[in-house]
Parts: C-alpha cells; sequence; structure tokens
C-alpha cells in the first residue's frame, strides 16, 4: 500500500487554522515528492463549536487510483500518523456529534505514531491515553497549547515543527527535503523553515506496547433502529431528579445516561469547600446544571456533566473559592466533595497550591499557557 | 461591469481546493457580474470563497448579502434580466424557502447559475447530503446536474454558463454538489488560465430580451388560459434544444481544456460487457468505482453508470447504455415518500426511460446514503449480489431496498 493517511485532532475554531495548515502542507509537500493527497475536515465536527475536539485528515497516494481506493471510505479507519494539538485530550475525543468517548489512538495503525505537542512526558501522558491491543510510537513535541493562526494569536510555528516531526516518524508519508521546500514555497519564510527542519532533528519517537497506558473502557453506546426509536423525532425530558445520590436529604438533577462529559472541557472548576458560603449562585448559573446539592447544603460539580465553560468561577462572590483547573491536572471524574468528605486536610494539600499556581498563569479562552511564547521560545532556545 | 483586476488566473495552475472553492474560482474566471448569497451549510463555504476573493482584490464583482434565500434568487433574476452574469445557491430548506424565485427564474429564462450544495431537508437538523433538495426543480425547466469531483465543479459551472446562456437555450443551470464529500473536501484541481476561459465563454449577451432603458420592454405581465400553454410550450422546445447545445459545449470544452468523460450526459464505468450495471449520482461514483474494480478482479461482470445530467435527462443514452445488461441496480439518495415502488426518484425515470424498450433489464432500486451517511464499499457488493439473485430466480422479491439502515 502506498497510502498514507494522517489525521490531526485539535480544539474546535481555536486550532481550526493551525490544523488546516498542517493538513494541507502535507498534500502540497506530497506534491512535490511526485504523489496526490487530499484533505479535509470531519463534516460531522462542523460548524465547528469553540473549543470542542475535532478532525482534519490528509490523505497521499502514489497515484489518483490508490487515492480512490483508500477514499472509497471517506472518513479514514486507521491513520499512520495521528497528531493531537491538546494533550488534554489525551484522554480521548468527544465530537459533538455525538459518539461517546473516542480513545485519541482509536485510528492510528499498529506501527504507526502519535504526535502530542505536550510540556507533559510520556509516562504523564499516557496515564491518560487509553491502552491499545497493538503497539505504536509516542512522540511529544515539547509546547503548551497553540493557538497560532487564531485571529491575534501569535504565528509561534506549531504547524511547522508538527510538519517536521511528522516527516520523521513517517518518511514514506512525504520527504523532509519535499516538505521543506513545500514550506519554502508557501511561506517564504526562512524561520518557518527551520522550525521544521529543528523539529524533524529533535523528534524521537518512544515505543509503547500492547496494553500500555490507560486501562479504562472508554464509554461507548448503541444506536437504536428506526423500529426500537420513538416517532415523530421527540426526545423525552429527562426526569426531575431527587436527592442527594438517591437519598433524602440534598438535590441532584436527572441526568442523561448516555450524554456525558469528559474532554470536551480544556479546564473544569475545584472548589474549596472550607469558604464556599453557600450562596447558591453556581448552581443558578451554571448553564449544564452540573452542581449538586450536597447533604450539608454545599455544591458539588458533577464532572459527568461539566462543559468547563468557567461561569460558576465568574459568578462565585467568594475569591478563590471556585478555580477552573487546566484539565491536565486531572486523570478522572471524582467528586471532589468525596474527596474532601473522607480527608478534609489531604483534600486542602491538594487544592490549595494548585489554586496558588493556576493564578499565576495567563489563560485564554479555558486554556492555560497560551500566550506562554516567551517561555516556549527560550526552553526552544535551551 | 466587473472585470478581474488581479494577475490571478492568467497561468493554468494547480490549486488544493475544495468543489465549492473550485466553483467560486470558476465565478471568477467566468468574470460574473453579480454574486448573491445568503449563508447555510453546506453551500456556504462558496460564499465565503467568493468573498475571500472580493478582499483579496482577485475578482471585482457586485456581491449582495440578501436578508433571505427567496431575495437572493429574486436579485439574481432581476440582474440576470439586464444582462448580468449571475451566481447564486443555497441548500436543503434555504433552497426551498427561495422556491418562489426559482420557479419563475426559469419561466422568464433568466440563465443564472446556482449550486446547490446538497443537505438533508430539516427537520430534523441535519448537515449531510441527501438529493431531494435539488431534485425538487426537476418539474420547472432548471438544467440540472449532479458534479462528483472538484475539477468538475469547476469545468461544469463554465460549461453551466456557456449552455444557459446560449440563446437558443436561455434556462438556468444548477450545479448539484454533494454536501462534504464534495462541497467540504480538498483535491487537486488544475485551474484553467483566463485566457482559456475567455475563449471558451462568449459573454452573456441578453439581445433583445435584455431589460434596459435603450430596449423598453415588459417582463412577466399577468396572463392567464389564453397565454399560459404557448409560453409553456416555448420553454419545452428551449429544453428540448438544450441536449444539442450541451454537446456543443462540452465539446468544445474538451477541445480546448482537454478534459472531460467523452459523454457529458452519462459517464460509464466498465459497462460495456456489464450484465449489472450499478446506476448512481453524485461522490456516489467514488465508492462504487471502487465496488466495480473489485468484483472485476473476483470475475463478475458488472459496471457503473452515473447519471451526471438528471434535466434534460440522458433517456437515449441510459436506453442504449443500459439497454444490454441483465440487471440495473440504481442507488437512490433520495426517496419519494409514497411513489409508485416506494423508492427513489431517480429509479422511477430510469424504470419510465426502460419501459420502451423491448428487451428490458431487471430493475431494483436501494436508497443509501441519506442524511451523509456513508456508503461503503461492501454495500455496493451486498446490492449487486440482491440484484444478482433477482437476474438467476427471475422474481423480484421487493423492488426497493434500504441499504444499512438500523433496524
Amino acid at each position: 500500500m502506498a497510502t498514507r493517511a494522517v489525521e490531526v485532532v485539535y480544539r474546535g475554531i481555536f486550532q481550526r487554522t493551525l490544523a488546516r495548515n498542517i493538513v494541507r502542507n502535507i498534500v502540497f509537500a506530497a506534491r512535490k515528492d511526485g504523489k496526490i493527497g487530499t484533505a479535509f475536515g470531519r463534516y460531522s465536527d462542523s460548524p465547528e463549536r469553540n473549543g470542542i475536539p475535532a478532525k482534519q485528515f490528509a490523505v497521499v497516494s502514489d497515484t489518483a487510483l490508490e487515492l480512490e481506493e483508500s477514499l472509497a471510505v471517506y472518513e479514514a479507519t486507521a491513520v499512520d500518523v495521528t497528531i493531537n494539538l491538546d494533550d488534554a485530550m489525551c484522554k480521548g475525543i468527544e465530537s459533538w456529534a455525538w459518539y461517546g468517548l473516542q480513545p485519541i489512538n482509536e485510528l492510528t495503525k499498529p506501527g504507526g505514531t502519535l504526535i502530542v505537542t505536550s510540556r507533559q512526558d510520556a509516562p504523564s501522558l499516557l496515564e491518560d491515553i487509553h491502552q491499545k491491543d497493538s503497539s505504536y510510537g509516542l512522540a511529544i513535541i515539547p509546547s503548551t497549547v497553540s493557538f497560532s493562526g487564531l485571529w491575534v494569536y501569535k504565528d509561534d510555528h506549531t504547524d511547522m515543527r508538527v510538519l517536521g516531526a511528522i516527516c520523521k516518524v513517517c518518511p514514506d508519508l512525504v520527504s523532509l527535503k519535499a516538505m521543506l521546500v513545500s514550506i519554502e514555497e508557501q511561506t517564504g519564510n526562512e524561520a518557518k523553515v527551520s522550525s521544521a527542519q529543528r523539529a524533524f532533528d529533535r523528534t524521537t519517537s518512544r515505543p509503547v506496547e500492547p496494553g500500555e497506558g490507560n486501562t479504562e473502557t472508554p464509554f461507548s453506546f448503541d444506536m437504536p433502529g428506526w423500529k426500537t426509536m420513538e416517532e415523530g423525532v421527540v426526545i423525552r425530558a429527562l426526569p426531575q431528579g431527587g436527592g442527594f445520590r438517591g437519598g433524602d436529604e440534598g438535590y441532584q438533577p436527572g441526568r442523561s445516561e448516555v450524554f456525558k462529559k469528559w474532554s470536551t472541557r480544556s479546564m473544569r472548576p475545584v472548589i474549596n469547600f472550607d469558604t464556599c458560603i453557600k450562596c447558591t449562585l453556581c448552581w443558578l448559573q451554571c448553564p449544564d446544571t452540573c452542581f449538586d446539592i450536597t447533604p450539608d447544603g454545599l455544591y458539588d460539580a458533577n464532572m459527568e456533566s461539566c462543559c468547563g465553560c468557567g461561569v460558576c468561577e465568574a459568578v462565585c462572590p467568594v475569591p478563590d473559592c471556585i478555580t477552573m483547573v487546566g484539565e491536565a491536572e486531572f486523570n478522572d471524574n471524582n467528586s471532589q466533595w468525596d474527596a474532601w468528605t473522607a480527608d478534609k486536610d489531604s483534600y486542602n494539600k491538594w487544592m490549595i497550591p494548585l489554586v496558588e499556581k493556576q493564578k499565576s498563569e495567563v489563560r485564554t479562552h479555558g486554556f492555560h499557557h497560551v500566550g506562554g511564547y516567551d517561555e516556549e521560545i527560550n526552553a526552544e532556545e535551551d | 461591469m466587473a472585470t478581474v483586476q488581479t494577475k490571478l488566473y492568467e497561468k493554468e495552475s494547480e490549486e488544493l481546493i475544495s468543489g465549492s472553492e473550485a466553483i467560486g474560482i470558476a465565478c471568477a474566471l467566468a468574470d460574473v457580474d453579480v454574486i448573491t448569497a445568503y449563508p447555510i451549510r453546506p453551500y456556504d463555504t462558496v460564499m465565503q470563497y467568493v468573498s475571500r476573493l472580493k478582499a483579496d482584490g482577485a475578482f471585482d464583482f457586485d456581491y449582495i448579502i440578501a436578508e433571505s434565500e427567496h431575495s437572493q434568487f429574486e436579485i439574481v433574476k432581476h440582474a440576470s434580466a439586464v444582462g448580468a452574469r449571475t451566481f447564486t445557491g443555497s441548500s436543503g430548506v434555504g433552497w426551498f424557502y427561495a422556491f418562489e424565485a426559482i420557479t419563475v427564474t426559469a419561466g422568464l429564462r433568466m440563465p443564472v447559475v446556482a449550486m446547490v450544495g446538497n443537505r438533508a431537508l430539516d427537520d430534523p437538523g441535519a448537515f449531510g447530503v441527501e438529493h431531494n433538495d435539488a431534485l425538487a426543480v426537476r418539474d420547472l425547466g432548471w438544467h440540472l446536474y449532479w458534479v462528483a469531483t472538484a475539477q468538475e465543479a469547476l469545468d461544469m459551472a463554465l460549461i453551466a454558463y456557456k449552455v444557459a446562456e446560449d440563446p437558443r437555450v436561455l434556462l438556468p443551470f444548477a450545479l448539484s454538489c454533494d454536501g462534504s464529500f464534495l462541497t467540504h473536501s480538498q483535491a487537486i484541481v488544475q485551474v484553467p488560465s483566463r485566457d482559456q476561459v475567455e475563449k471558451f465563454l462568449p459573454p452573456y449577451k441578453r439581445g433583445k430580451l435584455q431589460l434596459h432603458p435603450d430596449n423598453p420592454i415588459t417582463v412577466a405581465p399577468q396572463v392567464n388560459e389564453d397565454w399560459l400553454m404557448e409560453i409553456r410550450k416555448q420553454t419545452d422546445e428551449a429544453m428540448r434544444r438544450t441536449p444539442e447545445v450541451i454537446k456543443e459545449a462540452y465539446e468544445e470544452f474538451r477541445e480546448i481544456f482537454g478534459r472531460g468523460d467523452p459523454s457529458p450526459f452519462i459517464e460509464e464505468y466498465m459497462c460495456e460487457d456489464a450484465e449489472i450495471i450499478v446506476v448512481g449520482m453524485g461522490t456516489l461514483a467514488m465508492p462504487t468505482r471502487v465496488a466495480i474494480r473489485r468484483m472485476r478482479e473476483a470475475g463478475k461482470k458488472v459496471g457503473f453508470l452515473r447519471v451526471k445530467f438528471f434535466r434534460p435527462f440522458p433517456a437515449e443514452e441510459l436506453q442504449k447504455a443500459l439497454g444490454n445488461a441483465k440487471g440495473v441496480a440504481v442507488i437512490d439518495r433520495d426517496y419519494s415518500y409514497g411513489s409508485p415502488s416506494y423508492g427513489g426518484v431517480l429509479f422511477h425515470e430510469l424504470r419510465s426511460t426502460m419501459y420502451p424498450m423491448d428487451k428490458r433489464p431487471v430493475m431494483l432500486n436501494f436508497i443509501a446514503g441519506l442524511g451523509g451517511r456513508e456508503v461503503m464499499v461492501g454495500d455496493i457488493e451486498q446490492i449487486v449480489e440482491t440484484t444478482q439473485t433477482a437476474i438467476d430466480t427471475g422474481k423480484i422479491e421487493q423492488e426497493t431496498t434500504w441499504v444499512s439502515v438500523r433496524e
């Protein structure tokens, strides 16, 4: 088979241009190698929603006939390289066209490579990345979440670094020489060419063995057929809900058994239960009714409902009582109230430094670090 | 009148573009004067692209964002009446909202070219492709063409102007483009130079039908039973003349640009000795061709026929191409509730086409890919197998089969 496919997993809208630059440049570079290719986005992702995981693909073949063979299935079922532009999505991909939680490496072929832009190391990422039956490679491009290409955000060459790394991990896709010539032609920018070259030189791929990684079974569900679906395009309302965790006290709204949230959000609220004044504002304002009222009248954010919008943090009148924290810090959807109730001291020992750390960081659209290019460039120069 | 001012398209070039973008470039190459727009997916991708061409100074035209699809189509109709070359388009229910204007455009013989980015008809909200939106113009006097690739989108947009504006025809032209598969995937497209296009496409001249102070006329007075049949007959005659005009334009295009299938009306793929021929429209061609190749490798005599022009419907070509087959499997990416065999629109047209034949093939209908669901190679193989069974047993168990629908 002389067809190679690449998918780019990115945050909708915020990283759209970045993803587009990557897939288009792959096809342009492949032309330089005398190949033919196509680039497209997953239609069910669009119109994209801010921050909601989305995908674009590049498929490259030696001949038009081979390209047609591979495009007989429009949305690739297996790719040679998966690129993840936000390491929080190593936990899985939740599209707004809801397919459950798709592991980040679901389409990565045996022997393929997953490239992640991240400040985390491989063991830390593999706590999130679901295990596979076959081995593949994991390559990390040291970088924070990049919004390069989005309006006022600086061009930090993330696209070029990814392109250089692809040439290293999948030399059959496109040669480095063709890639550099193509970048030069498309951008006319020598610095971009050298960014790609440098990424090529530095990228290493670490083998991931079968069974290595997150052992959890990702959430999935069955779709009903026409004989079992209700007629009239009707969706039944959820039941109103009742006491906290089925008890008599507190309150918990009815929630969908199917539609849950994981990697949709890029941050989540962390609550200081000791300073909460029970004003109800977070509970009232949350657009996803994600707060459960505990028997002691506190508000516990349910992570299967939270989309990470940050409204609760914005409306909370108590300083640092609710703080939005980047998803990279978490590996589960567990209840914070449970942890706090079980052991208040340990909870506070975990929570207070975490909140302090977040306060010192530049933040945009829920993404920590974005705009922190100085730090990144300095690190590059080291 | 608008002119293309920049250096773009001075030479032939190669671009990585979607089907929508290819049509946007065709508008620039055809030096379209007036484009009207109102956003709806997936057609809006062409809107975005022409805005960019205009903002970049690459393509100068009057760009009118209407307050609705109805006005969008009314405006181009009027612009066409005064002699402006026009482009517009829509998708799904947006196309339906414009329907009053769409109807009169053909009735008044305005050679508007429109793109229909095929989309399922809401509700429930769905962005994926279904052909029912475009098919709704089939009885109105519009040309209706189904595009399969981005290259074909560009080429046919140029041919569309040539045919629609021909004084023998003067009928509008709808380019039907499968949402997502065509409108949103980027392929390598050969973009011709402006010189080539100028050689091919003469300016739009409405002659004595042009609404102009120097040529005082009234367009579209009230007519009732005394006049309407004659007017309908005129439109009918124009539609009957158009196949010849299409053939001429297509031949000329092939000569100048060196591209295109042998026939403008249908594409035949491995049909010559085929016992079973699968028929479909649009981007369905890609998985079907792959399936045909695989079945041929396994020794099965199968072929694929893509209907390109739905209006005018190429009955003669189809009778010839399908006449020797034992079985014909028609795939509809549309549906007609309560129709004669509870089937699709294309199927009924084809069955009616084959009725006068002495030897009629077994004909089966398959409803597939509604709402943008992918039609897979395995689906096509199954379709052929079902058709083979009907041929072998001489019995049609079920005329219409829904493919890959969850029970």
